[in-house]
């Protein structure tokens, strides 16, 4: 057995350099249990994303309870009119006109956040640059030749990159570097809350779940021990 | 069925304990599969509430609307028909609604909130057919009655307040389901008032 | 009540086939860690059944619901993401048990006479409960889903004359669609469990026909008459087993493996557990992230990867340069494990008395099984593809070497009663 782990530890890493490398990723440091945090996210992805992105397998009413928004106040203010509490989260963009102006129909974002990971959009959100070359003048550095226009351009303001492939900070938007940080940070603790939205609850049903099977371990190993006490 | 050899208190405390503590754990796995059965949001999302506009209806109208897969009939009765209401109590089976048909806030006489306005389920209690309206016609069926319902399955047959008349196969009276009026011209099916 | 018990005994003998497969069924004293694993299967086994069941209730078989209806599940049902994290954790469980269950017969020799067939059986489960998992991966139709059943599928175009028009039959469809997914629902959620509790049947059937083996490899049933009365086991045996021989070192399945396995259990449990509420997807190794996008024709995964439990197959398969000759490769290793029972030419069975170069093969065995799994996992570069050879060279020399050296093998003596 222990020859075995040896000679694993040393065969890993060979595997590991043989995988070769990806593209480095900043991390989000986002909350799901911060609720001030997703709400803003949530307005912001309303404001800026649902336009061309749809969350069609999310429910409004079930991001209001998650939210803690109450259910009135929501169909009020956080809904388009018409729309009934129980819809699902989508845009009335036509997909075939949107693939003419994209290239490409925008995807759904309900599940980005586990396709991709958050610390993959927190990044994404921050590598867009000034591109002339493309059709809407900027490009990203982690998704070369993205078909979406930087959406947040009016408030981050805009990169230039370098011959190293360097971007420099960008210039010319509303907010500050770390308001932008805060801004990008909220927006991704929402898509991670839309992407599993009992993640929470999950989390705390496993807590129960191993305390109640640690008793039961004590009790059935008890018992064991009672029983073989007869073989000799 | 055990043939150990030994068989002591510790044991057999040991044997239940776990058991019980294993019957807690079988009881906990079998949740998410009985709790799996219940209305998903979906279901819910589709059974949700349903907003009926009243404000235009004329008097004597019937406007249908569909609440859970049912037929809901919402009736704008005239102040004539609301005072014939007593007139035929010796005819029905539950004049005073004492079966749970309704609500406890629409127990009364006129069977609904606002006396003007009948909620009702169109789905007789006979065997679940819709009762047609019978506006001005209904004579036809209850001698002295001008307004009805008629049950085109069995001939059955309600009043003006889904009342059922004595003598047809429906035992009960028609459902009121839960309503309420969030504004003046606005029935809400399917919440009652200060609800939600 | 009695009378009712014994109604139905005189008619079909519950009771006794209870206590002959249970109660008074002699296993031996000795199991150590790596006889659980039979057991935890069966418990997998159980959940994947239940949760399945509890998921087709859900979960639309169609090329444009499918995906939708995963969602569904996740978000809409009550408790819905809890029962398709216990299948999509299960299956991953099911392997890693049934990988363990399958080393511990390696190691003390439980494919030898007289336990051939059981290993025959066994080897089945494992070939169905592949083409189970593999049916079972389609159904999220997520492009990982697509993807990897693509190349697997494709893979029977190699085979000549016939392999294109078998792969159009196989997928019902010029693509993978609709169709694919259909057949491969219906396989998956009614022909194969069939299939596979037949078989777990058969091979518990097959097992107490023979009887367990034990980590010394020793047999606990002597002839009768050749074991002194005091040295004879002192619990109950059913008549089937006591009437015939003399029975030493055992203690009755039942309570004494219920007790210990129901810890076992737990344990398991627990591990289960721990992944499944705080880490589902397992690393990206339970639930891939490219199924977390919808099935696309027209837009492969970067890396197309089949899950995990196939690695090993998927890189022998791999590094062999010509697809038809690696598609056999693949196929013959797994029936290389088939045919283990042949391979192994020696009488002594547990890894404790058998000749050092035993040892040293079987660690290479298992080094390189999972060397090709993680290389199963990951992109083929050059490196990658050399390294695979060798741990393929590895798996397949396993056999070669046992066949030559087990005929006369430098072994240990056997001690005639289990140690510990």
């Amino acid at each position: 057995m222990k020859k075995l782990l040896i000679a694993l530890l040393t065969v890993v890493p060979m595997l590991a350099l043989a995988a070769g490398s990806s593209v480095h990723l900043d991390k989000a440091n986002n909350d799901l249990t911060d609720k001030e945090s997703l709400k803003r996210g949530f307005e912001a992805y309303l404001n800026y994303c649902l336009g061309c992105h749809q969350l069609q397998y999310q429910r409004y009413n079930r991001t209001f309870a998650d939210l803690g928004i109450d259910e009135k106040e929501g169909v009020a203010n956080w809904m388009p009119t018409g729309e009934k509490p129980g819809d699902h989260i989508t845009n009335t963009m036509p997909a075939k006109e949107a693939a003419k102006w994209f290239g490409t129909t925008p995807p759904d974002l309900t599940l980005e956040a586990r396709f991709r990971s958050p610390d993959y959009i927190y990044t994404y959100l921050h590598s867009f640059y000034q591109d002339d070359s493309r059709p809407f003048g900027v490009n990203n550095k982690v998704f070369k030749d993205v078909g979406m226009p930087h959406v947040l351009q009016d408030l981050q303001g805009l990169k230039t990159i370098d011959e190293h492939g360097n971007l420099s900070p960008a210039t010319g938007g509303t907010m500050t570097a770390e308001e932008y940080d805060a801004f990008v940070r909220d927006i991704v603790n929402f898509l991670e809350y839309v992407g599993e939205p009992n993640k929470l609850e999950r989390e705390a049903l496993g807590y129960w779940v191993l305390g109640f099977l640690v008793i039961l371990f004590i009790f059935s190993y008890l018992l064991k021990k009672e029983y073989w006490r007869d073989v000799h | 069925m055990s043939n150990a050899p030994v068989n002591n208190g510790r044991r057999r405390f040991l044997t239940a304990a776990t058991s019980v503590v294993g019957g807690v754990g079988v009881v906990g796995v079998a949740v998410p599969f009985i709790g799996s059965w219940n209305p998903s949001a979906r279901a819910k999302a589709a059974g949700a509430p349903v907003e009926i506009q009243v404000g235009k209806m004329q008097p004597g109208q019937l406007v249908r609307a569909e609440w859970r897969g049912k037929p809901v009939y919402v009736i704008r009765r005239t102040e004539e028909t609301l005072q014939a209401l007593p007139k035929h109590d010796d005819q029905l089976r539950d004049p005073q609604s004492v079966e749970p048909q309704q609500p406890e806030y629409a127990t009364n006489e006129h069977r609904s909130i606002k006396p003007e306005y009948m909620v009702a389920l169109g789905v007789c209690t006979h065997l679940g057919c819709a009762p047609t309206y019978h506006k001005g016609t209904f004579e036809e069926q209850v001698e002295g009655v001008k307004d009805g319902f008629f049950c085109p399955c069995h001939g059955s047959k309600f009043d003006m307040a889904g009342r059922v008349f004595q003598g047809v196969p429906a035992p009960l009276n028609l459902v009121v389901p839960e309503h309420s009026y969030p504004n003046e011209d606005t029935i809400l099916v399917g919440v009652g008032p200060g609800e939600a | 009540m009695n009378n009712f018990f014994a109604w139905i005994e005189k008619r079909l003998p519950l009771m006794d086939a209870m206590n002959k497969h249970a109660a008074q069924y002699p296993a031996p004293k000795n199991f150590n860690f790596w006889y659980v694993f039979g057991i935890l299967a069966s418990v997998v086994l159980v959940n994947q059944i239940l949760t399945g069941i509890w998921l087709t209730m859900n979960y639309e078989p169609s090329g444009d619901g499918a995906f939708a209806s995963i969602e569904y599940i996740m978000r809409d049902v009550d408790y819905g993401w809890l029962l398709r994290y216990m299948h999509s954790t299960g299956a991953s469980a099911f392997f890693i048990v049934v990988y363990l269950h399958m080393f511990r017969g390696m190691m003390y020799g439980s494919y030898q006479k007289p336990r051939e067939l059981l290993w025959i059986f066994g080897m089945f489960i494992f070939l169905v409960l592949m083409a189970e998992a593999f049916m079972g991966y389609l159904l999220p139709w997520g492009n990982m889903s697509y993807w990897g059943a693509q190349v697997i599928i494709s893979l029977f175009g190699a085979i000549p004359v016939i392999g294109d028009d078998l792969t159009i039959w196989i997928k019902g469809d010029y693509v993978i669609s609709g169709a694919t997914l259909n057949r491969f629902f219906a396989l998956h959620v009614i022909a194969l469990p069939l299939v596979l509790v037949v078989l777990v049947f058969l091979h518990i059937l097959a097992l107490h026909e023979v009887g367990s083996n034990n980590p010394d490899g020793t047999d606990i049933k002597k002839p009768k008459g050749s074991v002194p009365p005091e040295e004879q086991s002192k619990f109950k045996y059913h008549k089937q087993y006591s009437e015939k021989y003399d029975i030493v070192d055992a203690v009755p399945f039942h309570p004494y493996y219920t007790v210990k396995d129901l810890v076992a259990v737990v344990v398991f449990l627990f591990f289960f557990c721990w992944v499944m509420f705080f880490a589902p997807e397992g690393g990206g190794y339970f639930i891939e992230a490219p199924n977390f996008e919808p099935a696309n024709g027209l837009k492969t995964p970067e890396h197309i990867v089949p899950v995990w439990y196939f690695g090993p197959f998927f890189t022998i398969l791999r590094v062999v340069p010509d697809k038809l000759f690696g598609m056999i490769t693949m196929f013959a290793a797994i029936g290389m494990l088939f045919a283990l029972p042949w391979f192994d030419r020696g009488t002594v069975k547990s890894i404790r008395y058998r000749s050092k170069a035993h040892l040293l093969n079987l660690t290479q065995f298992a080094i390189s099984f999972i060397v090709l799994g993680i290389l199963g996992t990951m992109p083929a570069t050059d490196l990658a593809n050399m390294i695979g050879r060798i741990a393929s060279l590895g798996y397949f020399g396993f056999f070669i070497l046992l066949w030559f050296y087990s005929k006369n093998e430098q072994t240990k003596p056997v001690p005639e009663r289990v140690t510990g």
